[in-house]
């Protein structure tokens, strides 16, 4: 072993570098406050190490990229693990760049012969930035290309350049797989390379002039090895810990639903470390002052006068009060930023509409997973076609355009939004179910807003027999009630009422003879069988998805409404939705939303 | 010639005895050191300039989609009362190595404006890009990004909106009971509407 040593060191002069490596002087022993430089070349190791396994998993094109990250995330035995680490270590290399800046200020670290050191650790905490940048476009998910839009679109207020730099940056005039195979090489090749050899030219300077030892010195001197070296992997243990805790919380990180241009995204945020420059974008001194160049004041000049700021500090410190100056800049602009991120975090905290579109965006990406689950997989053409023909995404979306200025679900547009005035149309939350048929039946609700309050069937036939002749003769037969309810629901089948339906065959039975007999519904509705005669809507198959699509089609039907139709309009018959759009909205009203189920109707 | 012929670009060869220097040698090291010059610059230039090249290639793109109409809506499917409605366009899409028959390409909001008058509004809030939604409760189209809204018309509705101008009109035709719209992207964050070309 020893001879293998001496002789590679013969070949190589290994020793000597080891040497020079590993005991290097410290002025005044070790201390926690140099340990930020290690713990940041810590994170980036395990960027590499996590990237480069990521990568080996990674299709970038607009339909693999999330495909590609679902499988990572969900699938991948430990790929959840790898993506928090990945994740959370980039999210840890922000705030430790912002301590180890403060740090080198403070100590005056950054002072003469040590500028071009200093500009090399400005470069490193740009690129930083850069690589968090390209990487949150990758998984191609909602998040991602709302954020990295707005990223994109800022490039293009650039004078001049502006439009070339955002196409090139872009890969075209429009998103698409360009866009990622770009961030892509940006974010796994180009930039980890650059940042490579910054490190190496930072690590190398820092070398020829040595530790800014802090005054006073409160030990004795001390090697890098092993006193500096032990409380630098403490620290790096400590960040670990911390992206560890992270990851296990989150189980990974975020994984929002696949990106689709056609539909609003409300919950869209940059991650948490540009808050801040979103935010400053908010302010409106920006447009009260610069009016329509608020923009490109505040998102090139300002970040980039800051820049400069920041890179001549070695040469303001040379002036009186220069360093203090420095120090009193960076105090600033880190409190400034912080306000900044605190503001955005507090104003999305009380923002309901906010608060509302991020449990959207989570429902959203756990139904997306369900469905793909249910698949055993995701179909060729995408995640996002998954989405697009499930009732449970799809339905109250249509619901809150087509159907939301009169009707109402739950009270709310189908998307939880809440109108100040009332619904005009019954609440179909429940429509088919024995609850609703039994509100309906109710004299004290029927003329709810949650029914006919709206309508003019207020002062109807139906509304009329409920309050008058129906308590009568659920006077003289009180069990009929029950019996008829349980038939007429039974036409609609809901899954989610199929247990009960079969539990009460015998009632149901029954119940079709008081629907005749005991109650006299057929003398104005058909039921089971056709009636030519029937005035009101047929109450065979009422509620199933048929019966749906066939009054969504055209309500003024001689099966429906006929001529006493109340401004419902035919959908289908107008064009406005077609027969599987309005299948889908049938589905999702009626809970026949069960992702096996689902899929199954997709095939 | 003044210059020392053992230097160059400040790194000198120590081998090099002063003795050696003559005006011949000084030129013919200078034709060296040109020529290493050159040869080097081609053996990095020819596949540096081969990449930029490529690289460019976004640069002669156009997106020239724009100038075909594609059908979006009837106009029996658009509410009466002048409620905006939000149509996707479907229509033929090539990205890069994909070519896809139809395919959704983004979202417009559509608005009766009269019996047989209709008004178009791209999606996309012209500040930043983000995707607009209409809010009916508030009767504005509101931006998620900047919390900023536009009225129905489109027009900028709030005072300290970063909007550099209101929501893009698009070219709308009627064809018969079809409506048909040049759907087209625009530049964002600049005051004037200029299509992304």
């Amino acid at each position: 072993m020893k001879g293998l040593i001496s002789w590679l060191d013969n070949r190589t002069g290994m020793n000597g570098l080891l040497k020079e490596a590993l005991f290097e002087r410290i002025p005044g022993g070790a201390r926690w406050r140099y340990v930020w430089g290690s713990t940041l070349t810590f994170c980036f190791v395990v960027q590499i190490l996590t990237g480069v396994v990521l990568w080996m998993a990674y299709s970038p094109s607009a339909g693999t990229a999330w495909e590609s990250v679902y499988y990572i995330q969900h699938e991948m035995t430990g790929g959840w693990l790898l993506r928090g680490l990945h994740h959370y270590t980039a999210q840890a290399m922000h705030v430790l760049l912002v301590l180890h800046l403060l740090q080198v200020i403070i100590d005056g670290a950054y002072k003469a012969p040590r500028e071009v050191n200093f500009w090399f650790g400005l470069v490193l905490l740009f690129l930083t930035l850069g690589l968090g940048l390209t990487g949150y476009l990758l998984p191609w998910d909602q998040k991602g290309y709302g954020a990295t839009k707005v990223a994109t679109s800022l490039a293009g207020v650039v004078p001049v350049i502006g439009p070339s730099l955002q196409k090139l940056v872009v890969g075209g005039t429009e998103y698409g797989h360009h866009t990622l195979t770009r961030f892509f090489a940006l974010h796994a090749g180009v930039l980890p390379g650059l940042m490579i050899a910054a490190i190496a030219a930072h690590v190398a300077l820092f070398r020829k002039h040595g530790i800014t030892a802090k005054q006073p010195y409160k030990k004795p001197d001390a090697n890098f090895w092993p006193d500096q070296v032990l409380m630098d992997g403490v620290a790096c243990l400590a960040v670990l810990g911390a992206v560890l805790y992270f990851t296990v919380r989150h189980h990974g990180a975020e994984l929002y639903a696949p990106a689709d241009p056609t539909q609003p995204f409300n919950a869209a945020r940059p991650e948490w470390y540009f808050l801040f420059l979103f935010e400053f974008l908010k302010l409106h001194v920006l447009t009260d002052w610069f009016g329509h160049h608020g923009e490109l004041v505040g998102a090139i000049i300002v970040p980039g006068l800051i820049a400069a700021v920041l890179a001549a500090m070695p040469f303001i410190a040379v002036r009186r009060h220069g360093h203090r100056f420095n120090l009193a800049f960076l105090s600033l602009l880190l409190v400034g930023a912080g306000l900044l991120t605190l503001r955005s975090i507090r104003s999305d905290r009380n923002n309901p509409e906010f608060q509302a579109a991020m449990s959207q965006a989570k429902a959203e990406s756990d139904r997306v997973v369900a469905l793909i689950q249910a698949n055993r997989g995701i179909p060729r053409a995408g995640a996002a076609a998954l989405l697009k023909e499930d009732p449970s995404t799809v339905g109250p979306r249509m619901f809150a355009q087509h159907c939301a200025s009169c009707h109402r679900y739950d009270g709310h547009d189908g998307l939880g939004g809440v109108s100040k005035e009332l619904a005009s149309a019954p609440d179909l939350k429940g429509f088919g179910s024995r609850a609703w048929l039994a509100g309906l039946l109710e004299a004290g609700r029927i003329t709810n807003h949650s029914y006919y309050g709206g309508t003019k069937f207020r002062e109807g036939k139906m509304v009329k027999y409920v309050t008058t002749k129906l308590p009568k003769k659920h006077a003289a037969d009180p069990s009929a009630l029950e019996g008829m309810i349980a038939a007429v629901s039974a036409e609609a089948a809901l899954p989610g009422q199929a247990v009960a339906d079969t539990r009460d065959a015998a009632l149901i039975e029954k119940g079709r003879s008081h629907v005749r007999e005991t109650f006299g519904c057929t003398d104005c509705h058909a039921f089971r069988k056709p009636d030519d005669e029937a005035s009101a809507p047929d109450l065979t198959g009422w509620g199933s998805r048929e019966w749906i699509i066939g009054i969504t089609t055209n309500p003024a039907h001689e099966r429906f409404y006929g001529k006493r139709n109340d401004r419902m309009p035919a959908f289908g018959k107008e064009g406005r939705l077609s027969v599987s759009e309005m299948g889908l909205l049938a589905d999702w009203i009626r809970g026949d939303t069960a992702p096996e189920r689902v899929v199954a109707g997709m095939k | 010639m003044s210059r020392d012929p053992d230097e160059v670009g400040g790194i000198s060869d120590p081998d090099m005895s002063e003795s050696e220097s003559s005006t011949t040698a000084s030129r013919r090291s200078f034709l060296k050191e040109g020529a290493a010059c050159v040869v080097g610059a081609c053996c990095v230039g020819v596949p540096a300039v081969a990449g930029l090249v490529a690289w460019l290639d976004p640069l002669s793109q156009d997106g020239t989609s724009g100038d075909v109409a594609t059908r979006v809506a009837t106009l029996d499917a658009l509410p009466a009362d002048g409620t905006p409605q939000r149509v996707t366009v479907v229509r033929g899409r090539s990205d890069a190595w994909t070519r896809d028959g139809a395919v959704p390409v983004g979202a417009i909001y559509l608005r009766k404006t009269g019996e047989r008058a209709v008004q178009a509004l791209h999606s996309m809030c012209p500040h930043a890009g983000c995707f607009v939604d209409y809010q009916a409760a508030r009767g504005v189209f509101f931006c998620p990004c900047h919390d900023s809204t536009f009225a129905v018309d489109g027009s900028i509705n709030d005072p300290h909106s970063p909007s550099p101008r209101g929501l893009d009109a698009l070219e709308v035709e009627l064809k018969g009971d079809e409506v048909w719209v040049r759907f087209r992207n625009y530049r964002t964050g600049i005051q004037q509407k200029v299509p992304v070309s």
